[in-house]
């Protein structure tokens, strides 16, 4: 009884299924799935190598002090980095008296001592990264209807979050001839840009680097490739300020259990010795 | 409750009687996972498992604690306290991503364990309280690892928590408000997010509680072994301590070693990066899906496209992934073989092999892939394979089968030589 019941059941299930399945075959036979331009012109990150990749890697704190410099100079202008306090700057090889000096050069909402009304001040070391728009509502009326994203975790928000940064920095190009051939009604629209990294291919933000733009401070040349590599860099040291940690911890884990493991084997060997199993 | 030949607990030292007598916990010990528990020889490293999830099950506790010390169940913060945990807290990064690999783990370790159970025929009698109570327990590590992930409050928590608690609104009449009632409101907020942490809390326990019932149905008949044959001498067992002792110590050790090896240096790779990004209800991501361990179950969801006579594609969807899981309830009546090893069983091993797994395979696939072609035609033939397999073949294969002759007992199939098990029950007859 059991077992008709079940047969039943099952014979429901699949005569579903196969139903389902027939249309289903039926509509992708005869009705192809249009062709989407995001499909075809989207493409993957740049296979581009970090300091930190690895399971050995460690950031470069040159590279770190660089790509905040870019932050600081550049995207900050539009994007907050609210998880990130300007007391974590130390971790880049800054000094106490150097990381007091960015944040007063920040200034972070605060109250008036004398009438109590909210004003703005210079930021101290236990301050966060300011947003640089009240809210969001003017954040977009700033930026062509789009917000800027907050960009603290914005590597691991990402596939390939590191190489999306600085392959999307990079890849502002003109819109290929091929797509406006196959896709005549995907121009991209006026204010938006040009991106085969961006998921949808048109991008509100404007190319923000240019070679030249600033001047780095190790002398380095600051070309948009090397920017936006040292950009990448430091926003996956906010986005994981423990990296690094987190692999040296991991090392002499393994280690250990590697050891523990091996000697839990021989005695598990030790005492099985005698019994056939 | 055990073999008659089992040790016997004999305290010596005063303490340990005076204990005995008083609250006979050691005693308890011994006799289920010491000297006192008789266990099959010729466990293989499949039964290993049920020892690992235990393992996981205790790790998810301490370091679930320990991040609910950092983090507050409020829309506005939740993520943000995420975060502080990761950033701030000492070693907070190393609890949290202990926690989320964790539920992977869980997952990895509890299928095996699953389909061990599958193959070896462990649902069968005298077992099914086990296999029904294991059951219980999956149900209840899903809606636990559902709730937990949606704790995060990003993208793919509050789309996750909407998607899934829509699928309460495909029931007919009052599935809208079920939905309202279960989210405490039109869509994910504070109401649900709270009670999501609450229940994320509790049900842990509440399968602590279960698993208790699981160890003990399965010692009432003891563990099942790779032959099937039943224990009938004592010379087909070995005490607990110290032989399995060993054997899942160093089980342990690997597993963790592959564990931290993932938690160290790959410890995103099994989440998605959606979940980074706070949650916006004004934003859906453009491909909605669970953590991997649902894919299977999502897949058949999903697999329904089509109205099914009166019954809405959606209603299809829903009844079929709940009884994708339910129908683990009757295995034991739908496979009625008196052999329980699928080593004896030459047709249910092939449909095991090459249905049943591969049709496991593609489900976990397809449930990770955007809803398009080719993924949706071959999750509905694998969908349609999974219950043809519980429900049609398994109750036929069962009927139909000649399964292979079996060993006498499991020392003859451990020592090879039929008077080696024949002669064994003498010798403890004498001895």
């Amino acid at each position: 009884m059991v077992r008709i019941l079940s047969i039943l059941v099952g014979l429901f299930f699949t005569v579903a299924l196969a139903w389902s399945f027939v249309l289903g075959a039926i509509t992708a036979a005869t009705e192809p799935a249009p062709a989407m331009v995001e499909h075809e012109f989207h493409v993957a990150p740049k296979n581009v190598h970090f300091s930190f990749d690895g399971p050995f890697g460690k950031f470069d704190n040159q590279q770190l002090q660089r790509g905040f410099q870019v932050y600081k100079e550049v995207c900050s202008a539009c994007h907050a980095l609210k998880h990130v306090a300007f007391r974590d700057l130390a971790a880049l090889g800054y000094t106490e008296a150097e990381v007091k000096a960015i944040a007063a050069g920040f200034q972070v909402p605060g109250t008036d001592p004398n009438t109590g009304e909210e004003t703005l001040r210079p930021g101290m070391a236990t301050d966060y990264f300011p947003s640089p728009f009240a809210n969001d509502v003017a954040a977009r009326a700033a930026n062509n209807n789009a917000i800027p994203p907050d960009l603290s975790l914005i590597t691991k928000a990402r596939h390939h979050g590191s190489a999306y940064v600085y392959s999307l920095l990079t890849g502002y190009q003109e819109q290929p001839a091929e797509l406006l051939k196959e896709f005549p009604d995907a121009k991209t629209p006026a204010g938006l840009h040009y991106n085969p990294y961006f998921p949808n291919l048109n991008l509100a933000m404007a190319p923000p680097l240019a070679a030249g733009q600033i001047e780095y401070g190790d002398g380095t040349k600051a070309s948009v490739d090397q920017m936006s590599k040292d950009v990448a860099a430091f926003l996956t040291w906010a986005a994981e300020p423990k990296l690094e940690k987190r692999k040296q911890t991991g090392w002499p884990v393994l280690g250990f259990l590697l050891f523990a493991t091996i000697l839990g084997y021989m005695s598990y060997r030790n005492i099985w010795a005698d019994k056939k199993h | 409750m055990s073999f008659p030949w089992a040790n016997e607990y004999k305290p010596s030292h005063p303490f340990m009687k005076w204990m005995d007598e008083k609250l006979p916990l050691p005693r308890l010990v011994y006799n289920s996972v010491g000297s006192g528990y008789p266990v099959p020889r010729n466990l293989n490293y499949f039964w290993n498992f049920g020892i690992l999830a235990l393992v996981c099950l205790t790790l998810q506790i301490v370091t679930g604690i320990v991040m609910a010390m950092h983090y507050a169940a409020n829309a506005q913060v939740a993520f943000d306290t995420v975060e502080h945990t990761m950033r701030d807290v000492n070693w907070g990064w190393l609890m949290r991503y202990a926690h989320a690999n964790g539920a992977s783990a869980f997952f990895v370790v509890i299928y095996i364990h699953i389909f061990r159970g599958f193959f070896y025929g462990s649902y069968k009698a005298p077992r099914e309280m086990v296999w029904l109570l294991g059951v219980v327990i999956f149900l209840l590590m899903m809606a636990t690892a559902f709730m937990g992930y949606v704790l995060p409050w990003g993208q793919m928590s509050f789309w996750g928590a909407k998607v899934i608690t829509g699928l309460f609104s495909a029931i007919p009449l009052v599935g809208e408000p079920i939905q309202q009632w279960l989210l405490g409101g039109f869509a994910p907020d504070n109401a649900a997010l709270n009670r999501f942490f609450s229940l994320h809390y509790l049900l842990p326990f509440v399968i602590v509680g279960v698993v208790i019932l699981h160890i003990w149905a399965l010692h009432i008949p003891g563990s099942s072994n790779p032959t099937g044959v039943e224990v009938k001498s004592e010379s087909d067992t070995i005490p607990f301590y110290p032989y399995y002792i060993a054997k899942d110590g160093w089980a342990v050790g690997a597993f963790a070693f592959l564990f931290c090896a993932v938690l160290f240096f790959f410890p995103n790779a099994l989440g998605h990066p959606d979940n980074y990004i706070p949650a916006n209800p004004m934003s859906t991501p453009a491909h909605i899906v669970p953590e991997w361990y649902f894919w299977p179950f999502y897949a058949i969801l999903r697999a329904f496209t089509q109205d099914f006579f009166f019954i809405p594609a959606k209603l299809m969807g829903v009844l079929a992934m709940f009884g994708s899981i339910l129908v683990w309830f009757f295995l034991p009546w739908l496979d009625k073989s008196p052999v329980r090893s699928g080593t004896y069983r030459p047709m249910f091993k092939k449909f095991f092999w090459f249905g049943l797994i591969p049709a496991m395979a593609v489900l976990f696939y397809c449930g990770g892939a955007p809803a398009e072609e080719p993924f949706v035609m071959l999750s509905q033939i694998a969908s349609l394979y999974y219950f043809a397999h519980f429900l049609i073949i398994l109750p036929i294969v069962s009927a139909i089968e000649k399964p292979l002759p079996l060993p006498y007992s499991i020392t003859e199939s451990v020592l090879g030589k039929d008077e080696a098990a024949q002669l064994a029950p003498a010798q403890t007859a004498t001895a």
